[in-house]
């Protein structure tokens, strides 16, 4: 299923590690501005979908395309190029870079793609007034909350204001009103710059925040009949 | 339920143990006489109680128990911690091994010196007779069967000294040198082993020429002062006590104090601090590998309810594990290297294993001090675990370095340094506490600054690329452990820069005293008796020689005026006696023939002409023998003849000193003199590189007993060149040790961040940002460890030169041991490159 | 939800009039399903005529009737009584789904697809709520979180169920 005008594609998706089949024919596809859940018990190969969507992973078989560009064929130094310019993370925990700052982990994907430091930070620390988090901009991830964390996450997610922002389980490691406040910060950001938003998630209440689901289930995607 | 289980009193109501009862059994009541049972022992069957309640807090068995068993778990948390846990505690192991088995090694110097001293005294041919009467205890050793007559020999070898003895027995019972089983005849030669395995391989070609005897035999151990030194004893025909020869009648000299250099005793001070300081930081820093980790499972077991005197324990247990087991490794290392000691020569000299045995009280030391400082360096670097054990798991940024308190140690040592002040001078002997103290606090204490230094410098640090960044704010979170890792290498570092200026500054004194001068010798060779003969001889063969350009062959003594005199010091004057052509090379003279006198006067010198003169009278008779009027021998007298003319010296005749009498040998027979001596001064070609190597064998082929002496700077140069290199390779050798120590250090980070690694590679971080970060990561440390050694080398170097009055000659030494900082950087961050492949996988995102 | 309960508590911040009772209701509850007029009529007279409420006033002229209604003690005692009394928990014993599973599995018609059917139904429901909370106000927040929970509690249980369908077909039917 190759909807016209899609974003990103996958198709046939397999992935085994070791022995233990992850990927097991799954697909997928994404328009732009659209917010996708991912939704699947634990272990169902939800996250490793998403790595291989993100090109972190290349899969063992099936195809992965990106505006037309097939991913999985691309070799790793224009894959990395892709993460830097076109997609945004957020991972659950966080996942900053414990010895950065928050302002210079949300300007890191800036700075990777070529910024330079003064105007990086600056975009950075917009970002991070726009998540109500810029009191915390030259602290470090040791010093600062989860729910605080998990915002600069979002903030370094956008920063590139890149066209597909890959989430996973974003809201993980907190409590039900901070996991709110960063979903709604996240899908909000996302609509008004019509970024595509990979949600992986296994609570409803955080999928809700999407326009359509897909399950997985023992590494096979169910697209929901009453998909919008 | 058996009985002794519960509260139910098991005994009977009169006090007596009631025999177990089989489970079917009915209990009887319970007699209400129980609170009266006097407590005898509970139960039959004692091992089957049950222990307290767990719920109640053991607050027996005693604090010793308790220490012991903290002690015990921290040993367990050393071998438990599965292939990780194990790895580390074998690294510790490694590192403090190999400090272990340098400092057994320095502690076996003191035995290795009595030794050689021993051997020394063993092989000493005295000249006085054993058993002298008391009367007459200079008693010469009279000829017996049981004497012999020897002289020392000694010649170079392509920069190698090479001694040895030339023996004739005057009976059929000599005495045997030690390590010999016999003597060597006529035209026979025994060798030592490393002077055996010389002359038979293509490089000793030219000293078997010198050498040219039929080896009998091989001196043993015994006979040697180390198993590499060139020895040999030489049977001989013609050696007679005339001939520069002595009598003896046995071998063995009780052992002589000889004064010491008052320079030596500070250098060897300087040697001992800058090579065994670095060994006990590389041995602290060792005990430390790993301790990031351990440092979390520490500070877990706080959260779990350890308190700091318990952590305490369970870290010192581990760290005295590890020390323990790095004792026997070093010990092990040790006895392993032991053997391979003969094949080590270090400032040309070597050592027998056996005589490599460390001293009890230093060894002792050893033993004990490696586990003490093991413990406290895990103790204070515990303090941060302690005081906040959520601080080391949750990576806050750690407070800022105080500068002050780091600045004490190192500018201490420079006052103490600078109160000592100068040295040099003969009875003015160092101190060698204050100046050990000194020189100690001054390396130790840039160990100290290092880490203020790594932390200013980064936190400075705000400009530049991704990877300098990431480097820098991770040095940020933890400059400590970087700045410990490359401490040593700044010790070491500092320790041979300074010691290589002061080397370099004596050997600049050095050159100054001895340049290429024209008016000296490149190399004399002199005899110890006065021969017409052998002067001509001389001439003759060394003229002949390849490589020699100039000789002068003269016999010389010193003359007095005979009879009264009205000095206080009785006229004196050099008396030189040679052909034509030699004189001609003294002194300006007017026509010469044999039979001919002059008299040689200095250019510029009336004071010194006018002493000459009071000796040179031309008509009158001279004493020609030196030493009639002190030691009560008969003057010998000869007249100088009234014809004599007065000549002016020559001032190139090579620093022989001749100004005085010259005389023709048809004027005077060289034998008549009883204390003159033979000897050419020569001048060597520098364009033939074995030029005195031939010499050597020339006047090997005269006479052995010749002395050869080298003036030429090329040859001190290759001493202190050998010595820049062994410095060197030492240092490099260390420096290498650090970059072990650096790379686990490396690793293991990149280990335990393997998970934001991930993260940065899923952001689309390049590899090569990657790589860059972890060379800053390294290079900063080493770079400001480097520079901080560099200051501290200089001004310890200078401090010591000072003291010695020594010159500064290269202000420049430090570079190859920054370019081997430099190298020593790049190797470990190309090493690490794999694992950080490895690591940046993007499995590591699935981690969990 | 008792409605009478819910107008009688509506009262005891002071009388009024049927109108400005259903105004009322409608503000504060009734965004999904706005109450009938003669809802609030039936309800008010049935409550008149147990005592739990009088009529304090009537205005005439111009249009309809107005009553207006004030409470009386034992009305406000009921009221107590209504908000200290737990809610059952057993009504969620009784669910509609549960029995649709098991007679889809016993008709063995395809249990699976129903759970899917339903979870989609569920979320498009979630979506809306979530929708309107971002919207709202902190009232209707809190009511769409209440809705979200239970739905959210319902789709775990969704989960669970799919994830043991096997064994739940085997049981059912043995």
């Amino acid at each position: 299923m190759t909807p016209a005008g899609s974003l990103l594609v996958a198709d046939g998706l397999r992935k085994t590690y070791g022995r233990t089949p992850a990927l097991d024919g799954v697909s997928f596809s994404i328009h732009p501005g659209e917010v996708v859940a991912v939704m699947g018990p634990s272990g169902s190969g939800k996250s490793t979908l998403l790595h291989c969507l993100a090109g972190i992973v290349s899969p063992d078989a099936g195809t992965v395309t990106y505006r037309g560009r097939e991913l999985t064929g691309l070799p790793d130094a224009e894959r990395s190029a892709l993460r830097r310019t076109e997609f945004g993370f957020v991972f659950q925990f966080g996942r900053l870079v414990p010895e950065l700052t928050c302002v210079e982990n949300v300007a890191l994907p800036l700075r990777l793609g070529g910024v330079k430091r003064r105007p990086a930070e600056r975009a950075a620390l917009e970002w991070l007034e726009r998540l109500e988090v810029d009191t915390v901009a030259t602290q470090r991830l040791g010093e600062v909350s989860g729910g605080q964390g998990q915002r600069v996450a979002v903030a370094r997610a956008l920063a590139t204001s890149p066209r597909v922002i890959f989430a996973d389980e974003p809201t993980g490691a907190l409590d039900s009103l901070n996991g709110e406040r960063v979903m709604e910060l996240l899908t909000r950001t996302a609509r008004a710059t019509s970024a595509a938003v990979v949600l992986v998630t296994h609570e409803a209440r955080v999928a809700a925040y999407s326009d359509r689901e897909i399950v997985v289930r023992d590494g096979r995607s169910h697209a929901s009949e009453f998909a919008v | 339920m058996t009985p002794s289980d519960g509260p139910e009193d098991p005994y009977g109501s009169d006090g007596s143990p009631v025999p177990p009862r089989s489970p079917g059994s009915p209990v009887p009541p319970p007699p209400d006489s129980r609170l009266s049972v006097p407590p005898l022992p509970d139960s039959p069957l004692p091992d089957s109680r049950l222990p307290d309640s767990p719920l109640r807090p053991v607050v027996a068995g005693g604090a010793v128990r308790d220490r012991l068993r903290d002690l015990g778990l921290g040993v367990r948390l050393a071998v438990t911690g599965g292939r990780a846990g194990w790895a580390r505690t074998a690294l510790v192991a490694l590192g403090v091994g190999l400090g272990v088995a340098l400092l057994f090694a320095a502690s076996s110097v003191p035995h290795l010196l009595d030794e050689r001293a021993k051997r020394a005294d063993a092989r000493f041919a005295g000249t006085h007779a054993r058993f002298a009467p008391a009367d007459a205890p200079d008693r010469k050793v009279g000829r017996s069967e049981t004497t012999l007559v020897l002289n020392d020999t000694t010649t170079e070898y392509r920069g190698d000294t090479v001694n040895g003895r030339l023996v004739r027995p005057d009976g059929a019972r000599p005495p045997l040198p030690p390590g010999l089983s016999r003597l060597p005849g006529p035209g026979e030669i025994t060798v030592s082993p490393a002077l055996r395995a010389l002359l038979d391989s293509p490089r000793g070609a030219l000293l078997k020429e010198r050498l040219d005897r039929r080896i009998v035999g091989t001196i043993g151990a015994a006979g040697l002062l180390d198993p590499g030194e060139l020895y040999y004893y030489a049977g001989s025909d013609t050696l007679t006590e005339a001939t520069g020869g002595w009598r003896t009648e046995g071998f063995g000299a009780p052992s002589l104090q000889e004064p010491a250099d008052p320079l030596l005793m500070p250098l060897i001070t300087m040697v001992c601090v800058v090579l065994l300081v670095p060994v006990i930081i590389f041995i602290a820093t060792a005990v430390r590998f790993g301790g990031e980790r351990r440092d979390r499972g520490l500070a877990a077991l706080r959260l779990v309810g350890a308190d700091i005197r318990m952590t305490r324990r369970i870290a010192a247990g581990e760290a005295l594990f590890g020390a323990g087991l790095g004792l026997l490794t070093g010990l092990g290392l040790f006895l392993a290297a032991r053997p391979l000691a003969g094949g080590v020569r270090l400032w040309g000299v070597s050592a027998f294993p056996a005589d490599l045995v460390p001293g009890p009280a230093l060894a002792g030391l050893i033993v004990v001090a490696v586990p003490v400082a093991a413990v406290l360096v895990t103790t204070v670097a515990l303090r941060s675990v302690t005081i906040d054990p959520l601080g080391v798991v949750r990576e806050s940024a750690a407070p800022r370095r105080r500068l002050w308190w780091r600045l004490l140690p190192p500018a201490t040592g420079v006052g103490v340094l600078l109160w000592i002040g100068s040295v040099g001078d003969v009875g003015h002997e160092a101190d060698p506490i204050p100046l050990a103290l000194g020189a100690t606090l001054l390396l130790g204490g840039l160990t100290t600054l290092l880490p203020w230094l790594v932390g200013a410098v980064v936190r400075g640090a705000r400009r530049g690329p991704v990877s300098w960044q990431l480097a820098t704010r991770r040095l940020q979170l933890d400059s400590g452990s970087a700045a410990r890792a490359v401490s040593g290498i700044t010790v070491a570092v500092a320790g041979a820069i300074a010691l290589q200026m002061v080397f370099g500054g004596m050997h600049a004194e050095f050159v100054e005293i001895t340049g290429r001068n024209p008016a000296r010798a490149d190399i004399t060779v002199t005899a110890d008796y006065g021969s017409a003969a052998l002067t001509r001889r001389m001439a003759e063969d060394f003229r002949s020689t390849e490589g020699v350009t100039r000789v002068i062959a003269t016999t010389q003594d010193y003359v007095v005026r005979p009879g009264a005199v009205s000095e206080r010091i009785r006229p004196t004057t050099s008396l030189t006696i040679g052909d034509c052509a030699t004189l001609r090379e003294l002194a300006a003279l007017p026509s010469c023939a044999d039979g001919d006198t002059f008299v040689s006067h200095y250019a510029h010198d009336r004071e010194q002409n006018d002493w000459i003169d009071r000796t040179a009278r031309p008509g009158k008779p001279i004493d020609l023998n030196s030493s009639s009027m002190s030691e009560g021998s008969e003057p010998v007298l000869w007249t100088l003849p009234a014809s004599t003319p007065t000549v002016t010296a020559r001032k190139d005749q090579l620093g022989l000193g001749s100004e005085g009498i010259l005389a023709t040998p048809g004027a005077l027979d060289p034998a008549m003199l009883p204390e003159s001596s033979t000897g050419a001064a020569l001048r060597l070609d520098p364009a033939v590189p074995d030029a005195e190597e031939y010499l050597r064998n020339a006047a090997a082929r005269i006479d052995p007993t010749l002395r050869v002496t080298t003036f030429r700077v090329v040859e001190r140069d290759r001493r202190y060149a050998s010595l820049q290199s062994g410095l060197l390779v030492g240092g490099t050798a260390t420096m290498a040790l650090i970059a072990a120590s650096l790379l686990i250090a490396q690793i293991e980070q990149l280990r335990e961040r393997r998970r934001a690694l991930a993260v940065l590679v899923a952001l689309g971080t390049r590899r090569s940002t990657l790589a860059w970060s972890v060379l800053w990561q390294s290079a900063v440390p080493v770079v400001l460890g480097t520079a901080l050694s560099v200051v501290g080398g200089l001004t310890l170097g200078t401090l010591m030169l000072d003291m010695l009055g020594k010159p500064l000659a290269d202000g420049w030494v430090f570079l190859p041991f920054a370019g081997t900082g430099m190298a020593m950087v790049t190797l470990v961050t190309l090493v690490s490159m794999p694992p950080l492949w490895r690591m940046t996988r993007p499995d590591g995102l699935r981690a969990e | 939800m008792s409605i009478g309960h819910t107008l009688l508590g509506l009262l005891e911040s002071g009388p009024r009039h049927g109108y400005d009772l259903k105004r009322a209701f409608d503000e504060q509850f009734g965004h999904d399903r706005p109450l009938h007029y003669g809802q609030v009529y039936s309800t008010m007279s049935r409550l008149l005529k147990n005592g739990l409420v009088v009529v304090d006033g009537v205005e005439s002229g111009g249009g309809p009737e107005r009553k207006r209604y004030a409470i009386t003690d034992s009305g406000i005692t009921d009221v107590a009584q209504w908000l200290a009394q737990p809610e059952s928990p057993d009504s969620y014993l009784q669910s509609t789904l549960y029995t649709k599973v098991v007679i889809a599995l016993l008709t063995g018609r395809g249990a699976a697809e129903l759970l899917d059917t339903q979870r989609a139904a569920h979320l498009r429901r979630m979506r809306e709520l979530t929708a309107r909370k971002q919207r709202g106000d902190l009232a209707d927040q809190l009511i769409c979180d209440h809705a979200l929970f239970h739905l959210e509690a319902d789709l775990r249980w969704l989960e669970l169920t799919a994830a043991r369908l096997d064994r739940l077909a085997a049981e059912v039917r043995a």
